[in-house]
């Protein structure tokens, strides 16, 4: 997700290592870099200039001199500067009030706000058992409120009608006062999208704002955003009293820029990421990780977290069991890995989380993509339990069969046994315990990524 | 490099049927980009012309999404220029400016033509958000003005009430609109191309979904909603256009690409360029992948879709 930055900080990363302190001149090229790098994520140039300072700062002080190399205590800096950025610790959402808590969302045209007031009752709904009345005050854009309406019936979350014609003001009043008679937990408020420039829109909403009294106001920014975010967080900060950020659209590429600049114009925490446009896709914000992320470091927690979530335990420990008794690794369970594998998002998004060192020479290849494992489990699938078990029977006229059976050519089965051969001797070496000896052979191994 | 400034700037002539109304519009609207870069450049236009200078230039380009790349590109000429014709005051460097990204941005001016094929077929494609189905009801107004008829497609069938959002334009502008209970998109937009030539219709406008590049089952979509638009119609799709929200920073970029190498894009158009967004990433998409830019969406009414004119915008964005 925010590999450009992560690429380009690794890079910067390397000059300094090797030096043998650090020093002004030394660190001048780093910083520049790493100014460039956020420049060209998108961090709004007031916040770079005020994060450069702050390393520069902090590179040349106290913490240097006890850590132990120059590059190690750069990347500290540059990592703790970059999640003090962020907003240190992740922040929930606050619901402490008298019921119904009011969430009222703002945001651009276009940033996600329908989307993610489905998908933030879906969490409240599921995650924290709230009775959520969801309601539209979008009168502007055609078939706003059939959306909103849309998503809550999926959602089998209460909708309140609105209809086009109606004052957003009134259709907020009803709403609340139907929220009070029965006894609704949460009700979300979902606005129009307005320019920060248009005057009237922005009277219009503090106006909801006052009938409303909500409890948390949500600023919905759309992660690919430029330059401009700080102009939005700020002239929306001023109108309305935020109380924290919703950054969407972060599984699109290279991008995170709005997520450094907007905290820091705000001073909002940002409370929720969107990820892609099915309704469970919104999650919790963990500053650290994100910092940890654009350093290259990789978002190493996040992957053994959905690993956790996905893999199937019972699966693994039958795996590991065979290869501590030393048996052969065969088809059968490479074909259960790519499941697996399949099961926590697929390779893009395990490989997204993985540091860009391990990644760079890997992820420029096209053919990492999901469908490469669809086709390697199409041709295993194709292949009988005997031939799975003892790849050594595939002679030229069963993998032309095979080849026919998953529909591509028998260059492709080869390529796969050629695959599957190296990752077994991958095992054998981990059953020997050679853990290092492996990871560097790493590479090469992993199915689809030659 | 350096022929550059010599070359003529752009067609005079294209400005005179345009009317106030929308320039004061997209001035004002690109009125706080242009506060930004004149802000950088406040202090600017007066001083000494040295390297921190151009720095502060540089910053004040990128400030307005111009991109470092772009951005350091443009000032290399100003330098050179700079030097070559003995300029030492800043203020005398701002007509060159103006110059180089009027030449940089010149080619991308190119309007829609709608009246080769019959039916024009038009697809649309972009992230989410960007603004795609208010751009095809602006458009659809756009040309029937020109006494096209126009047919719509709703080939968004994957967001929630995405089909009733184009719907309801179409029922303001008094369009058929071609929706399907169930399917997906290539199957709506098949329909409404063989509707449109059942019915005589001049254009169709082809709704899709919005993705991001990122999630590559989604682009293998919809390279397969462009293949079934040729099925139904072999020279078709006779364009086919990004819709880029001008709020986009340098992702903008990859769009561009991405949606490029996966399509074969034919134009642009920028929506909500009045808002406190700059042009700036123009300049850098101008640099890498010069599509043509067929209009511009300036305002929420109907009426707010305007072709693309360099010399304006730049005018309009450093005065």
């Amino acid at each position: 997700m925010l590999d450009n930055l992560t690429e380009r900080l690794s890079g910067v990363i390397k000059t300094l290592r090797g030096q043998a302190r650090l020093s002004e001149s030394n660190i001048q090229d780093a910083l520049r870099e790493v100014r460039l790098a956020l420049l060209e994520a998108d961090v709004a140039l007031p916040v770079v200039k005020d994060f450069i300072q702050e390393v520069r700062e902090q590179a040349l002080g106290q913490a240097v001199l006890s850590s132990l190399t120059p590059g190690q205590a750069f990347i500290g800096v540059v990592h703790q500067s970059l999640t003090k950025l962020m907003g240190e610790q992740g922040a929930g959402l606050n619901l402490a009030t008298q019921p119904p808590a009011v969430i009222l969302m703002a945001g651009l045209q276009g940033s996600g706000k329908t989307t993610s007031s489905g998908k933030l009752a879906k969490l409240l709904k599921e995650q924290l058992k709230k009775k959520v009345l969801l309601v539209s005050c979008d009168v502007y854009r055609p078939a706003a409120i059939e959306q909103l309406h849309v998503l809550a019936q999926s959602l089998g979350v209460d909708w309140f009608p609105s209809e086009a014609g109606q004052v957003p003001e009134s259709i907020a009043a009803a709403a609340l006062d139907h929220a009070r008679r029965h006894f609704y937990d949460v009700l979300i408020v979902d606005t129009a999208g307005r320019l920060a420039i248009d005057e009237e829109m922005m009277r219009e909403i503090q106006q909801l704002h006052r009938t409303l009294n909500p409890v948390e106001t949500l600023f919905v920014v759309d992660a690919m955003q430029g330059q401009d975010a700080v102009n939005t967080a700020r002239a929306f900060g001023e109108a309305l009293p935020l109380t924290g950020v919703i950054l969407t659209k972060l599984d699109g590429d290279a991008r995170g820029g709005a997520a450094l600049s907007v905290r820091h114009v705000t001073g909002k925490p940002v409370k929720f990421i969107g990820v892609g446009e099915k309704l469970t896709g919104l999650e919790p914000f963990h500053p650290e990780r994100m910092a940890s992320r654009i350093l290259g470091m990789g978002d190493v927690l996040s992957l053994i977290e959905e690993a956790h979530r996905t893999v199937d335990r019972a699966e693994a420990e039958k795996l590991a069991h065979k290869i501590k008794k030393g048996q052969g690794f065969d088809l059968e369970d490479f074909k259960a890995q790519i499941a697996q594998m399949k099961k926590a998002g697929g390779l893009g998004a395990m490989m997204d989380k993985l540091p860009s060192q391990l990644t760079r020479g890997l992820q420029s290849n096209p053919s990492v993509d999901d469908r490469s494992l669809a086709r390697i489990e199409g041709i295993i699938n194709s292949m009988t339990p005997a031939e799975r078990r003892n790849p050594e029977l595939l002679k030229a006229s069963r993998k032309r069969r095979i080849a026919a059976g998953a529909g591509v050519q028998v260059q492709e089965v080869n390529r796969l046994l050629s695959q599957f051969e190296q990752m077994q001797k991958m095992m054998k070496m981990l059953s020997r315990g050679g853990l290092g000896k492996m990871m560097r052979g790493m590479k090469g191994l992993m199915p689809g990524l030659q | 490099m350096f022929g550059f400034f010599k070359k003529s700037p752009v067609s005079k002539a294209a400005a005179p049927e345009v009317s106030a109304g929308w320039m004061a519009r997209l001035r004002s609207g690109l009125r706080s980009s242009r506060q930004k870069l004149q802000q950088g450049l406040g202090g600017l236009f007066g001083g000494r012309l040295d390297d921190a200078w151009f720095e502060t230039l540089e910053e004040a380009l990128i400030s307005a999404d111009v991109g470092s790349k772009a951005s350091a590109a443009l000032i290399a000429e100003l330098k050179q220029e700079a030097r070559h014709q003995h300029i030492d005051k800043p203020e005398d460097l701002k007509p060159l400016l103006k110059k180089a990204l009027v030449h940089l941005l010149a080619p991308l001016e190119c309007p829609l033509a709608s009246n080769e094929h019959r039916p024009h077929i038009i697809l649309f494609v972009g992230v989410n958000g960007a603004g795609k189905t208010t751009t095809i009801g602006k458009l659809a107004q756009h040309l029937m003005q020109q006494g096209h008829s126009v047919l719509l497609a709703a080939g968004d069938t994957f967001r929630a009430a995405a089909v009733a959002q184009l719907a309801a334009w179409g029922q303001r502008n008094n369009v058929p609109v071609i929706t399907q209970e169930k399917g997906d998109s290539a199957a709506v937009i098949f329909d409404a191309i063989q509707a449109a030539r059942a019915r005589g219709i001049d254009v169709v406008l082809a709704d899709t979904a919005g993705r991001l590049p990122t999630q590559l089952h989604l682009m293998e979509e919809i390279r397969k909603v462009k293949r079934v638009v040729t099925k139904a119609d072999a020279t078709a799709p006779h364009e086919i256009l990004l819709v880029l929200d001008a709020n986009t920073g340098q992702n903008a970029l990859a769009q561009v690409r991405a949606f490029d190498d996966a399509l074969g894009l034919t134009g642009l158009i920028v929506t909500k360029l009045d808002g406190t967004a700059r042009g700036g990433v123009v300049a850098a998409i101008a640099g890498e992948r010069p599509i043509p830019i067929r209009f511009i969406g300036v305002g929420e009414a109907l009426e707010d879709l305007h072709p693309f004119n360099a010399s304006e915008f730049v005018d309009a964005l450093i005065e």
